[in-house]
């Protein structure tokens, strides 16, 4: 029934799909985690329990977001092999120690530390408690940097040699890590992950700003953002434009289909928006301001800038979809650092929780960090095609001997279930979010919840105690 | 001093994926036996007793397939084609169960349907890994380093007896934990469980176990030649030994005993299949030092892992330690 499908497609939309949904939890629980870590070390140095209060909202909203992380990351660790495993079997001599080397050094940390962390206060202390927490954040923060080596190593691939199957073997282990593109991606998605979860947070306590200006703990919640915003958004600029400059150095065919540019020329123009038509080989439609992708990619007014016919048709990536997720990545990334001036002033003159309608573009942009973290990734990996790793192996090559009727159907599971899943994990965390910071966290859910509402005093000594209350 | 490093990196997943079996088969066990507890609050309590560890527990199940990619490449790439539909199964079923722990805390309404996510979430993915087990056990062809088999290969009566020995021997080791981690009346009603699962999980033991030798020739060579065969005694005396702890831990009604009686059985039918196995990756084409990956990678892995496995299981235990003793009905952060 599906053998006229292309196994290949299929194999790739399933592998697009599986990773689009996953990349969208740890971007928000890498920053979770270490908001929380912030959070819970603020409480212990101050002790203004508006931290801890803070803390519990979003503790819970991690651990919904944390639960899906995890198992759609399973998915991905076993997907290599059943759809890719020419490619496993390949590369496995140099991804397979990294990837070993994240379950090791941050799976079992983030897992162990999770239980102590939601349920362990009252067992373990204040103290200890805050060591779990941080030890969840730096779970986080390794997985991101050995996941971000494994990509990178497949743009830039360095220090290996191959072996008489065909395989890549491991020749300079540091220069296999800390490859050409590594290190940029790490920070430039480290960021990423951290401005997502700001504008997460920030739109939650807009949004909760917008009907009670005086609630203290939808105000540190929208304070604390918005420093993140004013803060790491123009950092991530700068940081995502030596990216792209360290794309061009290893990846020049990547840049090209970003910027639509099918013909090599000195003083190149900058494409702002057009139609890339790979078939007839130009950018239909182009509005172009004249030099200045010379002047932003080689600092040069006059400098050469490759195009796409440099390179033979079939090692070209699909220009039309890199073009327009770069925008979009770049659109949200200017939006970001326009809401964090815009806090700026309004901090400044002292009306930051009366400031409504910067309150409702903080509502706006509450998502805004998800589309550019996957407009960014849609660049980066399709940018990278038709190879899986880079100049040496052809994603055509690389996919198991599957048949499209065993990987249709799998397609259409994993479509059903992360659909039906998902979703309602992500209603669920909207409704956690709807609720009032510090509005007690009884209602209707939970008959382990014996407290209910607790009444402020009451939260407030028993937590001196030492003892979590009602939450 | 030359160091096989491919056998002790075939010891060492065969560790990680031991300590899946066991660790992730008690929660996975509690899932299978959900739908069996009565009544919301012993759902409740038997829910948060796993709570606090089933995310480390699933991480070995990572583990042991990051760590076959990473040192046998080989074996990743051609067994997880060949078990295609059971580890898609398992995965669907792993995602269901896993985001119950969360979702049911999170809707009054519709926690019924995450109670039969947990449950049918477990149940799916003990099935999918008993019969993927089977599967192997069976054999896994093999040519010009990919999998040439069929995309059906992996059904048959023997996969369908280990994927329901499975489930059931996960039940044994759920119900068992339960016994130790609860007490009044759920306590009454899981060690009735352990009872009815234990002498089914014997019965399968015994089952599969007859019927493995006779698969392959080398199978019913390795059991019924000396020096081997030895095996066929040491291996059948044990399981009787831990039955009958089993059996004394049940009626004497104690806590531990029949939990740990249970994670013997586990042991000793893991222990049985090592037997099997050896010399092979993926029997019957690759062997443990075809499958390895150079040893440039092995010794890059090792070094990390010598330092970080003995941290871990160092950290896990405190955890266990942290939220050890019966589960207290009005704790948990819901």
């Amino acid at each position: 029934m599906f053998d006229h499908l292309d196994p290949i497609l299929l194999a790739r939309i399933q592998f697009a799909f599986t990773i689009s949904a996953h990349i969208i939890f740890p971007s928000l629980t890498i920053g979770l985690a270490s908001y929380l870590a912030v959070l819970e070390a603020l409480w212990l140095r101050t002790k203004d329990d508006s931290y801890m209060m803070v803390f519990d909202y979003w503790k819970k909203i991690f651990a919904v977001a944390f639960g899906m992380g995890v198992v759609s990351g399973i998915v991905m660790s076993y997907q290599f092999g059943t759809n890719w495993s020419v490619f496993s079997d390949k590369t496995g001599p140099i991804l397979g120690p990294l990837m070993g080397y994240e379950v090791l050094s941050a799976f079992f940390l983030e897992a162990g530390f999770l239980g102590v962390m939601l349920f362990g206060r009252n067992r373990v202390g204040p103290k200890l408690h805050f060591f779990a927490t941080v030890m969840v954040a730096v779970g986080t923060l390794f997985s991101a940097f050995w996941i971000l080596s494994v990509n990178s190593w497949m743009q830039t691939p360095a220090g290996y040699a191959f072996n008489e199957y065909g395989q890549f073997i491991p020749d300079d282990w540091w220069e296999i890590v800390f490859n050409p593109s590594f290190p940029y991606r790490f920070v430039h998605m480290t960021m990423a992950a951290y401005l997502t979860t700001a504008f997460v947070v920030g739109g939650v306590g807009a949004w909760h700003l917008l009907r009670d200006r005086r609630n203290r703990g939808a105000q540190i919640m929208f304070s604390m953002a918005m420093w993140m915003a004013l803060i790491m958004a123009p950092l991530q600029v700068f940081t995502g434009d030596l990216h792209g400059l360290n794309t061009l150095e290893h990846q020049p065919e990547k840049i090209a289909a970003m910027e639509g540019h099918y013909e090599t020329r000195k003083g190149a123009p900058l494409i702002l928006f057009g139609l890339p038509d790979d078939e007839a080989e130009t950018t239909r439609y182009a509005i172009k301001i004249p030099n200045l992708a010379s002047l932003i990619l080689t600092h040069d007014w006059d400098g050469e800038v490759l195009g796409l016919t440099e390179w033979r048709k079939e090692d070209r990536p699909p220009a039309a979809i890199v073009f327009w997720s770069f925008r979009i990545m770049v659109a949200v990334g200017l939006a970001m650092v326009a809401i964090g001036l815009w806090s700026a002033v309004t901090r400044f003159r002292g009306r930051l929780f009366e400031a409504t309608w910067l309150q409702r573009a903080a509502v706006a942009m509450g998502p805004s960090g998800f589309l550019a973290v996957l407009a960014g990734w849609v660049t980066t990996e399709v940018g990278r095609q038709p190879w899986t790793v880079h100049g040496m192996l052809r994603t055509a090559d690389s996919a198991s001997p599957m048949a499209a009727a065993a990987v249709a159907p799998s397609l259409i599971a994993f479509v059903l279930v992360y659909t039906v899943v998902f979703g309602s994990g992500t209603f669920y965390i909207l409704r956690m979010m709807n609720k009032r910071p510090g509005a007690g966290n009884g209602e209707d859910i939970g008959p382990t919840r014996a407290a209910g509402i607790t009444p402020a005093p009451a939260v407030l000594s028993t937590r001196r105690a030492g003892t979590e209350a009602g939450g | 001093m030359e160091f096989d490093l491919a056998l002790i990196w075939a010891a060492l997943i065969a560790f990680a994926v031991l300590a899946y079996v066991i660790l992730d088969g008690f929660d996975l066990g509690v899932g299978v036996l959900f739908p069996f507890i009565k009544g919301e609050q012993d759902r409740s309590v038997a829910m948060n007793s796993i709570a606090p560890v089933w995310d480390g527990n699933e991480t070995w199940l990572v583990l042991g397939g990051g760590g076959l990619f990473a040192v046998f490449p080989l074996a990743y790439a051609t067994i997880l084609p060949a078990l295609y539909a059971p580890i898609i199964a398992m995965l669907l079923g792993l995602i269901f169960r896993g985001v119950a722990f969360e979702f049911r805390w999170r809707t009054q309404r519709g926690r019924f349907l995450w109670d039969w996510s947990f449950a049918g979430g477990s149940v799916i993915a003990a099935f999918s890994q008993g019969i993927a087990l089977g599967a192997l056990v069976q054999g896994i062809e093999v040519a010009n380093r990919t999998y040439s088999g069929g995309w059906w290969d992996w059904l048959t009566p023997f996969s369908l007896l280990t994927g329901a020995a499975l489930v059931i021997g996960y039940a044994l080791l759920g119900a068992t934990w339960l016994v130790m981690k609860t007490d009044g009346r759920l306590q009454r009603q899981v060690r009735r469980y352990a009872w009815i699962t234990g002498v089914a999980t014997l019965a399968l033991i015994g089952t599969v176990s007859l019927w493995t030798p006779f698969l392959r020739p080398v199978y019913l060579e390795r059991w019924f030649t000396w020096p081997t065969a030895a095996f066929s005694m040491i291996v059948p005396a044990l399981i009787l030994a831990c039955a009958w702890l089993l059996y004394r831990g049940l009626t004497d009604r104690r806590d531990t005993q029949p939990f740990l009686a249970a994670l013997g059985l586990f042991v000793l039918c893991y222990a049985g299949i090592g037997i099997s196995f050896y010399p092979y990756m993926v029997p019957p084409s690759i062997t443990i030092w075809q499958a390895a990956a150079p040893d440039k990678s092995l010794t890059f892995l090792l070094i990390g892992a010598a330092v970080l496995i003995p941290t871990i299981l160092a950290y896990t235990a405190y955890v266990y330690w942290v939220f050890r003793g019966k589960v207290d009905p009005a704790e948990g952060y819901h």
